[in-house]
């Protein structure tokens, strides 16, 4: 059990290798052709962005094809007590 | 009062990008409040090392062409309060930063941090000047190997040449951070020595580094080897060198020979 736990605590190849299929997958994308969605994702973040302060990981954008309907899901998180906070206050001191 | 340090080195590889995450997070966790900029524009990595990659909305051009506010592409490190990264544009061209950009977003970090860290690209071109071009001083990285050492000499000529500083005819402070030492391999005379690199760069020490395995864990998982609590030769060497840079007398250990069953049994003659 020990051991186990010893070799766990050991191996972060697989964090590394699991944060970088991630970050590739995406700039795979949106340095190569880009689809609707990626496009989308961008500027719907840098949208938000210039609002308030959020998790980008906490976007997410889905878009389905079905028959003649098209269906475009968007879905943000923002803790509650950044709404309506304009720009980062810490930042924004000088 | 802020100031703005350069870590540079000339050749690729040799720690930069590492070593300005390191000294970042640690002097953030001194309470200092502090910035890591990446100039390393189209290659951006400070970001994945800082575990912030999936944080990056807007960059250092988007700030510098005024599409974007600094605060708005600041991004906040998670685990420091204190820290925050700038992050490199990864899909334009490096041209797309100007003097003037660099200027005036460096100009906005002086009044917003005690410490602006700018993590330079390697080279010696465009990007490379720009990330010199507005510090106070310089920490020179390298690795006690040849080629390390020669590119590191050139880039102490255009640090006393090409930047603000020099051509105002003011000293540009500049120190050497030596990194991936081995000491057991230096003492036994395969690896240059510390006291050789100093006296062929002559500019003052800043810590030695040894090679560590913490090192790659640490960009594994994103977390800075400063930031853990598990203490590693590395990460001390590095809590030790912000010290020093703090303007603290640290003396510089140099990290002490690991005693192998071989050197154990032959001595200094192990050699």
């Amino acid at each position: 059990m020990s051991l186990f736990r010893f070799l766990k605590s050991r191996s972060t190849a697989p964090v590394a290798r699991e944060r970088l299929q991630i970050l590739l997958a995406h700039e795979r994308v949106s340095l190569g052709p880009r689809d609707l969605v990626t496009i989308l994702r961008d500027e719907l973040l840098a949208t938000i962005a210039r609002h308030i302060e959020f998790d980008p990981e906490k976007l997410s954008v889905k878009m389905d094809r079905a028959g003649a309907m098209s269906t475009l899901e968007i879905e943000v998180e923002i803790p509650s007590d950044k709404v309506g906070v304009g720009v980062p206050a810490r930042a924004s001191a000088a | 009062m802020s100031k703005v340090i350069v870590v540079t080195s000339g050749k690729g590889g040799v720690g930069k990008t590492t070593s300005t995450a390191s000294l970042g997070a640690a002097l953030a966790h001194g309470g200092q409040r502090v910035c890591v900029v990446d100039f390393d524009v189209g290659l951006r990595n400070l970001d994945l090392v800082m575990g912030a990659e999936r944080r990056v909305v807007f960059d250092f051009i988007n700030v510098a062409q005024g599409d974007a506010k600094l605060a708005q592409a600041l991004i906040r490190d998670k685990r420091i309060d204190t820290l925050h990264l700038l992050a490199a544009s990864q899909t334009r061209d490096k041209d797309a930063l100007t003097t003037e950009g660099v200027e005036r977003v460096i100009g906005e970090l002086r009044g917003m941090f005690d410490y602006v860290l700018c993590d330079s690209p390697a080279g010696i071109e465009r990007g490379a000047l720009l990330a010199m071009r507005f510090a106070d001083q310089a920490i020179v990285v390298a690795n006690p190997e040849v080629s390390s050492v020669r590119d590191s000499d050139r880039i102490i000529g255009l640090l006393d040449s090409k930047t603000l500083r020099a051509e105002r005819g003011e000293q540009m402070d500049k120190q050497l951070l030596l990194t991936r030492f081995d000491p057991v391999r230096s003492s036994s005379g395969e690896m240059l020595s510390i006291d050789d690199v100093l006296e062929i760069l002559s500019i003052p020490l800043l810590g030695v580094i040894p090679e560590s395995k913490e090192i790659l864990r640490a960009s594994n998982i994103g977390a800075p080897v400063t930031m853990n609590a598990s203490v590693s030769r590395a990460g001390l060497a590095y809590l030790e060198a912000a010290r020093r840079l703090g303007g603290e007398t640290v003396p510089v250990a140099v990290p002490d020979q690991k005693k192998t069953l071989f050197t154990r049994l032959f001595g200094r003659r192990a050699a």
